[in-house]
């Protein structure tokens, strides 16, 4: 049997550092079983967040080797194993425990985004009538997973910490996902201007490329909506329109 | 301790706890939400296939009656009648509540939900978003829940269900975080803590999934039903070992794909049972026609109920006709041959199978078989409640979704989890609310509640040195109940299996953990532990005691169905020494107009 060496971080009284751990591989295994395996035989109090090991929760994301993934869907037959596999936590999240975040900031910014409101009912039984290709668009933006990767990743938040002006490409994919929803009749543009900052985005597709559901965050979601805020604010018809109604 | 008071106080936050949460909250009642993971990633979301309601938008045949039919064969009559018929009158509300929320599922040429096959339901019923319907649910709902008011106690864990005056009074348990206890005192309290899969080797379910309200409500006095009834679905992913027992939805099946034994034959044609053998395809042709939503049509023997699939890859593979690494062929890429764009059309009504299979296993999905076998997915036993209120027999105390038991009878059929949690989890939600109404807040006591605190903490005091490493004792457990309690049961086997668990039982008292209480995922361990064993008595006991195979259990010493067990199910209770007592408990008389349905549903 083969063993990989893995450089764990840990946190102590002086912040943390990487612990050295040996793990043995077997066929397949993801970076997920390899924690596990820590914990099981070395380390029985390594925090780690996880759920469902297939990728679809979205709990255990970290920054292996640097690159922030799911631990569960990072095959070591993917990563270098003639060097130590590092694996730390999200860089743009408080730190509670070595490899969990506190990620509390990321619901009470989906709080204060204006929830789905229907327009009435198509239909006299109370339902409603889209077509599949109407509804595409917003399917992909539904994928999320909530794994925050994209939000670990944005240099807004990560390097310039702008939490309180930016809610970052997780959330500009939450409210395009609303805002193109065929039925939803609410108005959330003056709001991404002015609360949730989606100027701050500077197109740099970060976010887009550590997508583990590969959703097309930047052009799909965030430029569409930086559309319809300079339609609105910027655009100079409308704005002369504006001053001849004042 | 710090305590905090509700009216209604929830336990788990999957669908059914959600639901349950979002609907006493609309009922103008306090409400308190305990997940045990952050909000939004319970297990639901690793729900697949779509959620089953009779909306007739695929095909106008399907009603009510048609789903609480198939519902009660797929069960093989054992049931709660009542249950089932609650559930398939009231499940298309349900899932057009959710549209009014904002889920979006695919849909009809025509512009309505669109519906899929599944196995055991006669029509294309079940409402989905691709392959990731648990998705959509849990976000809608969670995004419906957090305004509307509810305090959400994220990664929380409860470690006792308090009951005063014989009446559940609260919860006591620990903020994960800081490791710091508090008390939880409410006038009703609704457990909605799913399964318990994580008692098997092999299993679909996430870490969450130990049982805890089966353990909970046990402990405090109330009682478990059906739990011999397990289901092992039939196809988990085998290959690589590190992804065994990840799910591989059904919809694969519903969208075409064909079960192969090494031999490439479609081994379930081989065996049809009887009850279904008027509606199920004698030919390959008719089936990829049903697929297709050919109305004269049958369905292919794919799509037969997941206790008898499952048993049917079982014999293949103990046959010699296995795949290499010991299950079977699913292949849905020979759908490109009746289908152009078939490569396309796979990859877009099954995208998180194309995903997992490129991601986890080297495998395209589109152009070669996976690999499957079975694995423990769900439990149709658990908490014993009242049809309607889903009020256990401990007032006060309701539970909804799969830790509650009834509906399901000896098998669940795919999709109707996902509508269970929505119909039980709203009716637990609004009589939970009555109840704390009508029902003052009967205090906790505190020196029990401090007794409940201190057990939890023993761990701490065992330290390391000659205590039990609580992962190695979880994992034997697993191997043992994989072993002896699987998919296959013998009464001895059984019989070892519980001077097993005895055994397992001790040097789980005497686990040991290091470090603090931050945080801490080896005491999380030992405490989940203490809920697996208690569950994996219970499924013991009761396989035990039903002599016969039926549904999820099969008996090889027992191998036929028997009239006799047909007439009750099994309840077991915590006894006055603390012992687990069993008992056949018979099954409420079927009002004739209901048996009336059921015959006409069987031609």
């Amino acid at each position: 049997m083969t063993t990989a060496g893995f450089k764990v971080w840990r946190s102590d009284d002086a912040g943390g550092h990487f612990a050295d751990y040996s793990v043995d591989v077997v066929p397949g295994m993801v970076v997920l079983d390899a924690i596990h395996q820590i914990q099981a035989t070395q380390a029985g109090d390594l925090a780690v967040r996880w759920n469902c090991k297939a990728g679809k929760c979205g709990s255990c994301s970290a920054e292996i080797n640097g690159n922030p993934r799911l631990m569960c869907m990072t095959r070591l037959n993917t990563l270098n194993l003639l060097e130590p596999v590092t694996v730390e936590p999200m860089r743009a999240f408080p730190l509670l425990k070595d490899l969990v975040t506190d990620v509390s900031w990321n619901y009470a910014v989906k709080k204060a985004i204006k929830p789905f409101k229907p327009r009435p009912p198509d239909a006299p039984d109370g339902t409603w009538r889209m077509q599949q290709k109407d509804v595409d668009r917003v399917q992909e933006f539904r994928k999320c997973i909530e794994c925050f990767l994209c939000q670990d990743v944005c240099h807004v938040l990560r390097d310039h910490h702008q939490y309180d002006r930016f809610i970052g490409p997780r959330f500009l994919t939450y409210a395009a996902a609303l805002e193109m929803h065929p039925l939803d009749a609410e108005d959330r543009v003056q709001e991404l201007k002015d609360v949730h900052g989606v100027g701050y985005c500077n197109i740099t597709r970060c976010c887009t490329k550590v997508c583990p559901e590969h959703i097309t965050i930047t052009e799909n979601a965030i430029i569409p909506l930086k559309e319809r805020v300079v339609d609105r604010f910027y655009d100079p018809l409308t704005r002369l329109l504006r001053v001849f109604k004042s | 301790m710090e305590t905090h008071e509700y009216d209604v106080l929830v336990i788990g936050a999957g669908g059914a706890g959600l639901r349950a949460a979002i609907e006493a909250s609309a009922a103008g009642v306090k409400v308190g939400l305990i997940c045990k993971s952050l909000l939004g990633k319970a297990h639901t979301v690793m729900a697949e296939g779509g959620v089953a309601a009779a909306l007739a938008n695929v095909d106008d045949r399907d009603n009510w009656k048609v789903h609480f039919a198939d519902t009660m064969r797929g069960g093989q009559y054992v049931n709660n009648w009542r249950m089932a018929e609650l559930h398939a009158k009231e499940a298309p509300d349900r899932v057009r509540e959710l549209e009014a929320w904002g889920a979006v599922f695919d849909r009809t040429k025509d512009g309505r939900i669109l519906q899929r096959n599944f196995g055991g339901h006669r029509y294309p019923r079940l409402a989905h978003v691709g392959d990731r319907t648990g998705l959509e649910m849990i976000r809608t709902l969670q995004d419906q829940g957090v305004h509307r008011g509810i305090d959400v106690y994220m990664e929380f864990t409860v470690v006792s269900l308090q009951v005063t005056d014989g009446r559940a009074s609260g919860i006591v348990g620990y903020e994960r975080e800081r490791g710091r206890f508090k008390v939880f005192n409410a006038a009703a309290i609704v457990l909605a803590t799913g399964g318990a899969g994580r008692a098997y080797k092999i299993t679909s379910n996430s870490w969450e999934g130990t049982g805890d309200g089966h353990a909970l409500g046990y402990q405090a006095g109330a009682e478990l039903m059906d739990m011999e009834f397990i289901q092992f679905h039939p196809t988990g992913m085998i290959w690589p070992p590190s992804v065994q027992g990840i799910l591989v939805t059904e919809g694969v099946r519903g969208e075409g794909g064909v079960l192969l034994n090494k031999a490439g034959r479609r081994f379930m044609f081989d065996d049809i049972p009887e009850p279904y053998r008027n509606q199920t395809a004698d030919n390959e042709e008719e089936g990829w026609r049903y697929t297709q939503g050919d109305k004269n049509a049958r369905r292919p023997p794919e799509l037969l109920t997941r206790d008898h699939v499952a048993r049917c890859i079982m014999r293949e593979v103990k046959a010699g006709r296995g795949s290499p690494h010991g299950g079977v062929f699913l292949d849905i890429s020979w759908i490109k041959k009746r289908l152009s764009g078939g490569a396309e059309h796979i990859k877009r009504k099954l995208p998180s199978m194309y995903h997992q299979f490129k991601e986890l296993g080297d495998i395209d999905i589109t152009s070669e078989p996976m690999e499957v076998g079975p694995t423990t997915h769900y439990i149709m036993g658990g908490i014993r409640v009242d049809a309607d209120t889903q009020m256990s027999s401990i007032p006060g105390l309701f539970a909804a979704g799969e830790c509650a038991a009834g509906i399901n009878g000896a098998n669940r059929l795919g999709g109707n989890s996902l509508s269970d949690l929505l119909v039980f989890g709203k009716r637990a939600g609004e009589y939970a609310a009555i109840f704390s109404r009508e029902n003052r807040r009967v205090p906790v006591d505190p020196a029990s509640a401090q007794g409940a605190a201190d057990a939890a903490l023993k761990p701490f005091a065992h330290g390391t040195g000659r205590a039990e490493n609580p992962y190695t004792v979880q994992a034997t457990l697993q191997d043992m109940m994989q072993s002896y309690v699987g998919i296959v049961r013998r009464e001895d086997e059984m019989q070892h299996a519980l001077v097993e668990l005895a055994a397992l039982k001790d040097r789980a008292d005497r686990a040991g953990i290091t470090g603090h209480r931050e945080y801490n995922p080896g005491w999380h361990t030992a405490i989940d532990l203490e809920n697996l064993l208690t569950v994996s008595e219970a499924i013991t006991r009761s396989a035990i005691e039903r002599k016969e195979s039926r549904g999820g259990h099969f008996r090889e010493d027992y191998p036929d169905k028997s009239p006799e067990y047909a007439t009750f199910n099994i309840v077991t209770r915590r006894g006055p020494d603390g012992s687990m007592e069993v008992r056949r408990v018979p099954l409420p008389p079927l009002p004739p107009e209901l048996k009336q349905i059921i015959e006409e549903q069987k031609s």
